[in-house]
């Protein structure tokens, strides 16, 4: 749980017209909204006066921010050096087999989003990939698969719970 | 009394430390007799992680490979009785008797100045780093030394930026401190990106205070008064023990106002780094603190006289900064006593790719390429041919291991047409192509280039261009004429390093690896066998085990067989896809 006062809520209303607040408040607006919504854009300009096309500008340069919501698991996998000479671009293939998805693609039951990344630095663990906060490592072809379809399978097993927490959601 | 450290880095974390560190602690609760569970940083053999360390009596034994289960024997075995498990123990050091276990060769040769802590006191106490000597550089600092005095040592020391580039600290130091200004930013650069380099995350995992403690010392020399860390997002850890230890630091009066009573104030803040590979240029990077587009500016002036908010700056990276205090309680000529005549001291590497032994290994300068790869790495992976290592990520190069006898440091390495770089080292077997690693590397400068500069935003796309026709079978001579052309035109004209040192890949392999591009243009041959468009795929008789996978795989059906028999590949109509290789449990695909 992030703290009260990194919230971004929070570092808005802080806003005291210090310079170089706009990464961090993006950062805590990605951390509220999974995402950088647009509304989330305007309400950065409106508090800072820094113009939205500006803020785009910060946001398309930095490979953190997202402006499109992200499926339940993030699959990042790692294209660094290390792993791309132990075989990272099959294993990429292999999840875009398995998942059904491009890179920077969301699956359509909103489950994995996949994603390459420039090294996550367990290089001696390659080739490696994250799947949300979980290092996966040695991975081949075959095991890739596996994983991907473990998790699949825990989101089906638990997949009453989030219908019915969505309903008393509903109710209050 | 017994303690067991578990080691906590990233790597230690990736490969299960965590369920090791939890079944170790429900073992020794209740059991105060046992010992005491604490957690450290990486020790630097990330190969064989999860690593756990018994000490006693300054008596140091480490297990490799542990898992919970394992766990539970070395505590009932060793911990409550008494007995070493030689099979499991890794590496083994005690007074009097030569270090011993499984992989001390990865050890022995190493010296250790900058990870001096790493894997030895717990990272997030304060009072484990100053019992092992911390902060007493920072008083030597404040109260035996002048401003000038410590800038004189670090200049005597002859400590070159361990960024990459090489540059004496001791004279950068003294550029900041020569300007008159109310305000000055001391900043470290955190923002580790080269693909296959992990040292600075170590470090901060590992020994967070002795990077603070080396930017507070040099605050203290420069006339610093705030300062910065720009620490990649990507590394909670990392960012995490900073926050920890900046707090720590802070209640001890180490930062602050008036730190430990002197008239010298100083604190540093945290920066996340938004991730953007130009924002390791220092430029760049203060544009990104300053929260705009991390794009490079032009220098003059330099970041000494107009840095961040246009104050005198003084920026070095993080194992730089790990050196100072050691350097200052110690002296320069003890330093010097380490590595070569021009580059004293110690560099850490990050050894990865088909090496044996991949970790983090700190090594003097001078020592070769040919030791950091056989005697610290143990050798090439599957007793493959070793090839080539790739020093210096993107901007560096590849380096032929028939000129393995280089020794590393900063004068030997450049000529070769590599840099020594941030320490990332990559070691490639006779599987690599290396037309294919130029075409990586580009692809991923070509993707981080800021766009500022034409040369390197367009001029890399189409060296990109050239060099994937090349890898697909469809290069011509004049591609290399280009690329060679581009890459002179490409350094030339860019603003940044990451312009001017973008082409270095292409261009060592183009210097030693000719042939290999020849090879791929004349004969539309792979030699490497790497190249899919350049190969064809085949089973192998002896593997295949007829589960029909890859024929279910296959998007052509190029693939026939019966169910438990051998399966062939019709070669005119396979596409190359490689899915049948993707999805193979028995490794039975292969090129040729």
């Amino acid at each position: 749980m992030a703290h009260e006062t990194d919230s971004f809520v929070y570092r808005l209303w802080r806003y005291d017209g210090a310079p170089g607040e706009l990464i961090p408040l993006l950062q805590s607006a990605q951390e509220h909204f999974g995402y950088i919504p647009r509304r989330a854009i305007r309400y950065i300009s409106e508090a800072t006066h820094i113009p939205e096309s500006a803020i785009y500008g910060v946001i398309t340069f930095y490979s953190q921010f997202r402006l499109q919501p992200m499926g339940k698991h993030v699959v990042r996998i790692c294209a660094g050096t290390a792993c791309h000479v132990s075989g990272s671009k099959l294993l990429i293939e292999s999840v875009q087999d398995e998942l059904g998805i491009e890179v920077g693609e969301t699956t359509a039951d909103g489950l994995f989003t996949l994603f390459t990344v420039a090294c996550l630095f367990c290089c001696s663990l390659a080739p490696v990939m994250m799947v949300g906060e979980e290092t996966h490592g040695r991975l081949t072809p075959a095991s890739v698969r596996r994983i991907l379809r473990g998790y699949r399978r825990k989101s089906e097993a638990a997949g009453a719970r989030p219908a019915a927490e969505a309903t008393t959601g509903a109710d209050r | 009394m017994k303690r067991l450290l578990v080691g906590m880095g990233t790597c230690g974390l990736s490969a299960g430390a965590r369920g090791v560190h939890d079944r170790l602690g429900e073992l020794l609760a209740g059991h105060p007799d046992r010992g005491e569970l604490a957690i450290t940083g990486c020790i630097g053999m990330c190969y064989c992680e999860p690593l756990v360390e018994v000490r006693e009596n300054g008596r140091r034994v480490v297990y490799g490979e542990v898992t919970p289960a394992r766990a539970e024997e070395i505590v009932s075995r060793h911990v409550v009785g008494g007995e070493i498990l030689d099979d499991y123990v890794v590496y083994r050091l005690e007074e009097g008797r030569p270090a011993s276990g499984r992989e001390a060769d990865f050890m022995a040769p190493q010296e250790r100045i900058v990870l001096r802590n790493c894997g030895v006191i717990d990272p997030e106490s304060i009072a484990e780093y100053e019992a092992a000597g911390g902060y007493e550089a920072l008083r030597k600092a404040l109260f035996e030394m002048t401003p000038a005095a410590i800038i004189e040592e670090m200049k005597a020391s002859l400590l070159r930026g361990r960024g990459g580039a090489g540059f004496p600290t001791g004279l950068k130091w003294s550029f900041a401190a020569g300007q008159a200004s109310d305000t000055k930013y001391v900043v470290c650069n955190a923002d580790e990106g080269d693909p296959g380099a992990f040292m600075d995350r170590s470090v901060l995992e590992g020994d967070p205070h002795a990077v603070l403690e080396g930017m507070i010392v040099c605050a203290r020399a420069i006339g610093g008064t705030h300062g910065y860390v720009y620490c990649r997002a990507e590394y909670p850890l990392a960012l995490k023990r900073l926050e920890i230890a900046l707090a720590a630091a802070r209640e001890r009066g180490y930062l602050g106002k008036n730190i430990l009573g002197s008239d010298f104030s100083f604190d540093v803040k945290i920066k996340q780094g938004a991730g953007a590979f130009v924002c390791g240029e220092e430029t760049a990077l203060f544009a990104s603190i300053e929260g705009e587009r991390g794009m490079p500016r032009i220098r003059p002036p330099f970041p000494a006289e107009k840095g961040l908010w246009r104050k005198p700056t003084n920026n070095n990276n993080v194992e730089t900064y790990a050196n100072v205090p050691w350097i200052l309680t110690r002296g320069a000529a003890a330093y010097r006593r380490f590595g070569t005549e021009k580059s004293p001291g110690t560099k850490v590497f990050a050894l990865a790719g088909k090496v044996r032994r991949g970790g983090l290994a700190e090594v003097p300068m001078g020592m070769t390429i040919h030791d950091l790869v056989h005697l610290i790495g143990g050798g090439i992976k599957e007793g493959r041919a070793f090839k080539a290592v790739q020093m210096g990520g993107p901007s560096g190069g590849c380096i032929p291991s028939g000129i393995s006898d280089t020794p590393v440091d900063f004068e030997h390495i450049p000529p070769t047409g590599a840099i020594m770089g941030s320490g990332g080292m990559v070691v490639l077997d006779d599987t690599s192509c290396m037309v294919e690693i130029a075409r990586f590397f580009l692809e991923f400068t070509q993707n981080e280039s800021c766009g500022k500069c034409t040369f390197c935003r367009i001029g890399t796309l189409r060296m990109l261009e050239a060099l994937e026709r090349i890898t697909r079978g469809e290069g011509a001579p004049a591609d290399i004429v280009k690329l060679e052309k581009l890459a002179v035109q490409i350094k030339e004209a860019s603003l940044c390093g990451l312009g001017q040192t973008a082409p270095n890949p292409v261009q060592t392999t183009l210097r030693y690896y000719r042939q290999e591009y020849e090879a791929h243009i004349a004969r539309r041959e792979c030699p490497a066998r790497y190249c899919e468009a350049l190969v064809d795929f085949f089973i192998d008789a002896e593997k295949c085990t007829g589960c029909t996978l890859c024929a279910k795989n296959c998007p052509v059906q190029a693939i026939t067989g019966e169910p438990k028999k051998l399966h062939v590949i019709d070669q005119s109509i396979c596409v190359k896809c490689s899915r049948c290789i993707a999805s193979c449990s028995f490794g039975a695909v292969y090129k040729n």
